[in-house]
């Protein structure tokens, strides 16, 4: 309950602010250049939307990393920590709360892609449950870059020092499964380490459901990932909060 | 009723509060001083459950303050330093956000929404941005926000920083009004507002507890204690004034051209002085009873000079 009213109080500042707009706007226009002029909407003759999925990690590298640095970051330099956290609220609802107002924005700028879905069955006539199992996919993979995020954001009064920590470490999270990654590991560890390594990625896990599968393990994989960094926020948060 | 044991904490190597003990009682309105850094809003930051302390306990009302936090918060409104506020929310939004989170709910939430509002006299700026307001307002709506589930302990810390004087009288009054039944603790560096507001003073210097006591005594300590300065409107002869019974000293301005005069230890002196007046026909044109001066004493507390 109290987690829905925090929730309430930041999803109201991301619009008082021009923070959503510009995210929202930014994230559209983008998966339009995306998806037509870099994945060959056209020129595939097909009609799904895997070149529109395709691009999601790249963008949600920076976008997510940039709408969700202020979380912890601008409440340590205002000094509105203090007020927050000598309320009646425990770390954990704040947490969820913050997750939750940000999760829905993603969600928002999902959702406001649907004229492309529209496009796609006014031209043929592709398998819709393929495009909404990649829907709940991709907005699932945007919840863990925004966990892992909102945690970096804990990490530092400074907004800045917030985005290249969260970019740095959501690029780890991306590439760990990419071929040149895979490569440099093949050379020497075995397999053991190459597919450890490999499972880490967003990319290896969001590929089948950008394809429109909705796998437990890749389900599973997103959720826990989102959860233990939702979980070292509120480690970090209890231990730094007065920094 | 606040009961506070040995209370420490260190920063690194710092110590911002160094074995602080004190009771707390309902009822009274207890100001913290002391000079910047004394560890005042460290031990608030404590009480409020912000900070764990290094070591000591906080007991109130029989509860644990880190263990049974989220519990004491709800009957302790606390306005941090510098009143950090939601900038990019309306008044109205803010003080129903707060409301939401201290669980008001259907009528009593409208009424105590109300009740503040007024007594913090808010409805012009109700629906203004709290980013564009003075920092008078923004004092005013920390104070709402602290005030608005009618709590039992209120801390405030600066309460009047950077308030121009009728707002200082306005925030001093409504903690006057609150008062009651309750604790209110008030951290400040002006010395004036503890014997305005306050019925007991702590001055903390360097994490420990150097006074504790009403401000009357306070100003019992001050050299100034029941002196008389006088001034004449043309020059007389003064030299007698120094033998009166009970003056230990005298002491003149030069630039003003004011006479002091110094009882000794816990003797009235008003009496022989005025009698030595009209005996001698003085001309005397101003004649003032000093109570005491709080800066001298909380100089010579804190430094261990000065007066």
């Amino acid at each position: 309950m109290h987690s829905l009213t925090i929730a309430r109080r930041e999803f109201g500042s991301f619009f008082a602010t021009p923070i959503a707009y510009v995210y929202i706007a930014i994230f559209l226009v983008l998966s339009g250049v995306c998806t037509f002029f870099m994945g060959d909407f056209y020129a595939r003759g097909q009609a799904d939307l895997l070149p529109f999925f395709e691009f999601h990690p790249w963008l949600y590298l920076f976008l997510v990393p940039a709408i969700a640095m202020r979380s912890w970051a601008e409440e340590k330099k205002s000094g509105t920590i203090e007020l927050l956290m000598t309320l009646p609220v425990s770390t954990t609802q704040t947490v969820i709360g913050k997750f939750l107002a940000c999760w829905t924005i993603l969600g928002l700028a999902l959702l406001m892609t649907t004229p492309l879905w529209l496009t796609v069955n006014y031209l043929g006539s592709p398998d819709n449950g393929i495009i909404v199992a990649a829907y709940i996919g991709t907005w699932l993979m945007s919840g863990a870059f925004l966990a892992i995020s909102q945690c970096l954001s804990a990490v530092s009064r400074s907004q800045v020092v917030a985005f290249v920590l969260s970019v740095v470490v959501c690029f780890i999270f991306v590439v760990s499964g990419s071929d040149i990654v895979i490569d440099a590991f093949k050379n020497w560890a075995n397999n053991l380490v190459v597919d450890t390594v490999a499972s880490f990625s967003f990319l290896t896990h969001f590929d089948a459901m950008a394809k429109g599968v909705l796998a437990a393990s890749d389900v599973a994989y997103f959720v826990l990932v989102t959860a233990s960094w939702l979980f070292a926020s509120v480690i970090i948060i209890d231990e730094n909060k007065a920094d | 009723m606040i009961v506070v044991n040995n209370l420490s904490r260190h920063f690194h190597r710092l110590k911002a509060v160094d074995e602080l003990s004190f009771t707390i009682k309902p009822g009274e309105i207890v100001g913290f001083l002391g000079p910047n850094g004394a560890g005042k809003s460290t031990t608030m930051k404590m009480l409020t459950g912000f900070l764990e302390p290094t070591s000591g306990s906080i007991e109130i009302n029989g509860q644990n303050m880190p263990g049974e936090a989220k519990a004491l918060q709800e009957i302790i409104g606390y306005l941090p330093e510098g009143a950090p506020l939601y900038g990019d929310m309306t008044v109205f939004q803010f003080l129903c956000f707060i409301a939401g989170v201290r669980g008001l709910k259907g009528k009593r939430r409208k009424a105590r929404l109300q009740n503040v509002i007024e007594q913090v006299e808010l409805h012009d700026v109700l629906n203004r941005q709290i980013d564009k307001l003075s920092k008078g307002f923004r004092h005013r709506i920390g104070l709402a926000q602290a005030i608005i589930h009618d709590p039992d302990i209120l801390i405030l810390d600066e309460p009047t920083d950077g308030l121009d004087p009728n707002q200082k009288h306005e925030v001093r009054e409504l903690i006057k009004k609150l008062s009651k039944e309750k604790i209110v603790i008030i951290s400040t560096h002006i010395l004036e507002e503890v014997s305005a507001v306050c019925n007991r003073a702590l001055i903390i210097h360097e994490g420990k507890k150097l006074f504790d006591g009403t401000p009357y005594e306070l100003q019992c300590r001050s050299r100034y204690h029941q002196a008389i300065t006088l001034h004449f409107s043309y020059a007389a002869d003064i030299s007698g004034l120094a033998e009166i019974d009970g003056v230990e000293e005298m002491e003149i301005d030069r630039e003003t051209g004011d006479i002091t005069l110094f009882p000794e230890p816990g003797k009235l002196i008003m009496a022989p002085v005025t009698e030595h007046v009209s005996h001698f026909r003085l001309p005397v044109d101003k004649f003032t009873i000093e109570t005491g001066r709080l800066d001298d004493v909380f100089r010579e507390i804190t430094i261990g000079k000065g007066a």
